[in-house]
């Protein structure tokens, strides 16, 4: 049994005791309010870029594009320039569906066995649609929430809000996204709880941010739905906060502040953990090279100058004890009499010749023959 | 950290960077650096200046009055229930035209002022115009 979870669950609930206490005293609101989430910005902003600055130095040492698809090779073979782009406009659509869509875990198979030893593939589509729901309505939860923080409030994020809650239903009116949240969140939890495999590979560490976000969406929806919140107040806060103007809102309750308190640590956290993946995404090797191996020499940046000791080399050091014990050589040793020398010329190549032009041209004469 | 200092594509990454800077900081400078005042809604009616109470105190106004308004509705609507008691006991007619805008006759000085602010547009006005706004 994976009690992983336990430990995470009872973080988050410390924590919500924590904020939701300390917001009755007012030290405990100065910090709730703004030291703890002015910090959290910090560590977020520097940890961010700390982490991808980090990955940025970390050569890589080969061209190692996960594909999909046939690879750009000959004109007549037909090549998938999405699943397996050699080109960077093909890069940037395929990380853009990668992102955006989450492509490849749409492709998400799993493994069965039937009738007792009958290995079986199958499609799995439901961690896709789950993750797909869960980041989106995220996203789009965030980006309502920027009503807090812009004044004049933006036309868009009235037609976002507007499409949000276009099944017009309660009061005050239901948005979709801040359900889907939480639905999905909680769908993602179960998953790594009812499904063996997941459960026994997930640790605290994966629960703790889905806890997290839990218990945002949820005292969010407890405000908005239930509990009500000065808006106003909250506004005239939240905007002090992102221009430093900092003073405490009046009349707001401890879930306010769980809710606040929560966000800082899911953004303090953020650098340290999994949750890092929305920048590592960017930096994948395996999703942001080109897939050119075959036209362009991918030189390891890690490469120091190596001593070799080429064949030609080896064979120029060792002719003559090879000749001597009648080892095959390239080059044969020139006998001082030059005349007697013409059969064997032949096949040796005659030295005034540059080599690398002669060899280069062999190569397209063998493809011709293959056609 | 590695202990090379060498930035692979250095070029992207920094501009990756900083389009993440610009838009974790956008609420900094798209509000100047400053705190828009915020909105105080005005009362103009007639009754609000001759000291009329409002039905509720106004803590529980501000946050539940779309669902008085609600009931207010359902009641007059379904059941052909026209009064309202509240909490002390004073009856009022439950009507928005008759009751709240004796107080809260301009809804551009009232409503809008913490409803724009706030971004909450409710639909009603979708099809309830109010005959002084300029369409
Ligand atoms: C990771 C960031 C956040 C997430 C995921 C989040 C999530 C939510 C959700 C799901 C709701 C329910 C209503 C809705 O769907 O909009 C909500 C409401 C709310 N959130 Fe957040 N929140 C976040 C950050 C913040 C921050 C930083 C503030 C501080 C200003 C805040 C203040 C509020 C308030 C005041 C409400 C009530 C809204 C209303 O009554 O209409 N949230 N939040």
């Amino acid at each position: 049994m994976n009690i992983s979870y336990m430990y995470s669950l009872i973080a988050v609930m410390v924590l919500f005791l924590l904020a939701y206490l300390g917001a009755q005293v007012t030290v405990g609101k100065v910090f709730l309010g703004f030291i703890i989430p002015f910090l959290a910005a910090i560590t977020f902003i520097v940890g961010f870029i700390y982490r991808v600055v980090d990955w940025a130095r970390s050569p890589v040492p080969f061209c190692i594009p996960t594909t999909c698809g046939q690879q750009k090779s000959l004109p007549w073979i037909k090549s998938a320039p999405i699943e397996n782009p050699s080109t960077t406009g093909g890069v940037i659509v395929r990380m853009f569906l990668e992102i955006v869509f989450f492509r490849s875990l749409f492709r998400n198979t799993k493994q069965k066995l039937k009738e007792g030893d009958k290995l079986s593939y199958e499609w799995e589509i439901w961690l896709w649609v789950g993750a797909l729901a869960f980041h989106w309505a995220f996203f789009t939860v965030v980006f309502r929430h920027l009503r807090f923080f812009l004044e004049p409030v933006p036309a868009c994020i009235q037609i976002v809000e507007n499409l949000d809650g276009f099944l017009q239903i309660a009061l005050p009116g239901l948005l979709l996204s801040g359900v889907v949240l939480l639905a999905a969140v909680t769908f993602l939890f179960l998953r790594r709880i009812f499904i063996p495999q997941v459960r026994y590979i997930s640790l605290a560490s994966d629960f703790f941010p889905l806890f997290l976000i839990m218990g945002i969406a949820f005292t969010g929806i407890l405000m908005r739905y239930f509990t009500k919140v000065d808006i106003v107040g909250i506004k005239d806060f939240a905007m002090g906060l992102v221009t430093f103007h900092f003073h405490i809102p009046e009349g707001v309750g401890g879930l306010f502040y769980v809710h606040l308190f929560f966000v800082s640590i899911l953004l303090a956290y953020f650098p340290f953990s999994k949750l890092m993946h929305l920048g590592g995404i960017f930096m994948s090797p395996t999703r942001n090279l080109t897939t050119n191996s075959r036209v362009k020499r991918h030189i390891n940046p890690w490469n120091y100058p190596v001593k070799v000791h080429s064949y030609e080399a080896y064979e120029d050091e060792f002719r003559e004890k090879m000749v001597e014990v009648g080892l095959p050589v390239e080059k044969m040793i020139e006998p001082e009499p030059p005349k007697e020398d013409a059969p064997p010329e032949e096949e040796a190549e005659p030295p005034e010749e540059a080599e690398p032009p002669e060899k280069e041209a062999e190569l397209p004469e063998e493809s011709e023959e293959k056609e | 950290m590695p202990n090379n200092k060498k930035m692979y594509d250095k070029g992207k990454v920094v501009a990756g960077l900083i389009i993440f800077g610009v838009l974790i900081t956008f609420p900094l400078w798209y509000n100047h650096l400053k705190v828009a005042p915020a909105p105080e809604p005005k009362l103009v009616g007639k009754a609000a200046k001759a000291g009329q109470e409002c039905i509720e105190p106004k803590s529980f106004m501000k946050a539940e009055h779309m669902l008085v308004l609600d009931i207010w509705r359902d009641t007059v609507v379904r059941s052909a229930k026209r009064v309202y008691v509240n909490e002390s006991g004073k009856e009022f007619e439950m009507s928005l035209t008759n009751t709240c805008l004796d107080c809260h006759t301009e809804k551009a000085e009232f409503c809008d002022k913490c409803h724009n602010y706030a971004l909450v547009l409710p639909y009603c006005w979708d099809c309830h115009i109010d005959p002084k706004e300029k369409m």
